[in-house]
């Protein structure tokens, strides 16, 4: 059982994620390239936060191309698990995985505190042994974290039960609240939140132990 | 034999129904600079590109894929395509 961590041009949580998964929680975890196609032998995938290829464009825009995000696609529709953090949630939005966009910050500030936040879902491993309701506080740290979507996006989702996270003080106007989406099938969860930030004692809040060791559960 | 070379200008904008955050701020700082009457401000992108094809008919097919697919986001923005001949 093994988790990769994928790693862009301009990736900035990439050690943070494995100091987190293998660190914190002993899970072994290697980082892997963008340009490498072969995710053979992996359980589950991170896309982590920062600001790959300087989110030119778009956030997340350039990535998507990534040859591993093609490698990606296959892993995902096999039922691998992926977890795309921050920039890597708006990757996987870019690349249609997830559904919605990342958009600029209802104030424009760069924010960076601690969330307060709510499961809205406990249907998938990822959130399943916090369940539903549970309150939790993670970090955020982001300009471009205004989710947004469709009217029709929004009752899909609703009705699939994929809201997974929803901030309890929306700091970023995303519509419904939302800080974080799974796919219908509950294996790809994209949350602007930083759980890799909250599993060292030393550094903050435990808070995001159980949602990592949901990439291996 | 040399291939035409076409200028074209790819326009994107965010969807009427998308909040522009940044517009809005300008649209603010128009009233401090003391422009008056300045009801909507949305800020897009505008993409110049020079594109080498055998005719307007592919060079506009290459366009509008790399429109649709790369430089802008269906889901929060649209495109218009302006192509001029060689």
């Amino acid at each position: 059982m093994s988790i990769g961590v994928l790693v862009f041009p301009g990736s900035n949580c990439d050690r943070d994620v494995q100091w987190a998964t293998e660190g914190c929680l002993g899970m072994p975890t290697r980082r892997i390239w963008h340009e490498e196609t072969d995710l053979s032998g992996l359980d589950a995938v991170v896309l982590p936060g920062g600001f790959s290829y300087g989110d030119y464009l778009r956030c997340g825009a350039i990535a998507r191309f990534a040859p591993a995000l093609q490698a990606l696609l296959d892993f995902a529709a096999q039922g691998g698990r992926v977890l795309g953090i921050c920039n890597g949630f708006q990757v996987l939005t870019e690349l249609g995985l997830l559904p919605g966009a990342l958009t600029r910050n209802r104030d424009l500030h760069f924010i960076c505190e601690d969330a307060p936040l709510q499961v809205a879902s406990s249907r998938t491993p990822w959130l399943e042994h916090y369940g539903t309701d549970k309150a939790l506080t993670l970090p955020i740290a982001h300009g471009e974290g205004r989710y947004q979507c469709s009217d029709d996006t929004l009752k899909q989702l609703q009705d699939a039960d994929a809201i997974a996270l929803r901030y309890q003080a929306n700091p970023n106007g995303s519509v419904g609240d939302i800080a974080g989406i799974t796919n219908d099938s509950g294996n790809v969860l994209g949350l602007m939140p930083h759980p890799e930030r909250a599993c060292d004692p030393a550094t903050g809040g435990t808070d995001g132990r159980v949602l990592l060791q949901g990439l291996l559960s | 034999m040399t291939v035409p070379r076409y200028q074209a200008r790819v326009l994107v904008r965010l969807r009427p129904s998308v909040l522009d955050p940044a517009g809005e701020a300008t649209r603010g700082a128009a009233e401090r600079l003391g422009v008056e009457g300045i009801s909507k401000l949305r800020i897009g992108k505008a993409v110049e590109l020079e594109v080498d094809a055998p005719d307007a008919e592919e060079a506009r097919r290459r366009l509008e894929l790399l429109s649709d697919r790369l430089l802008a986001n269906p889901v929060i923005e649209d495109w218009s395509l302006e192509l001029q001949d060689s």
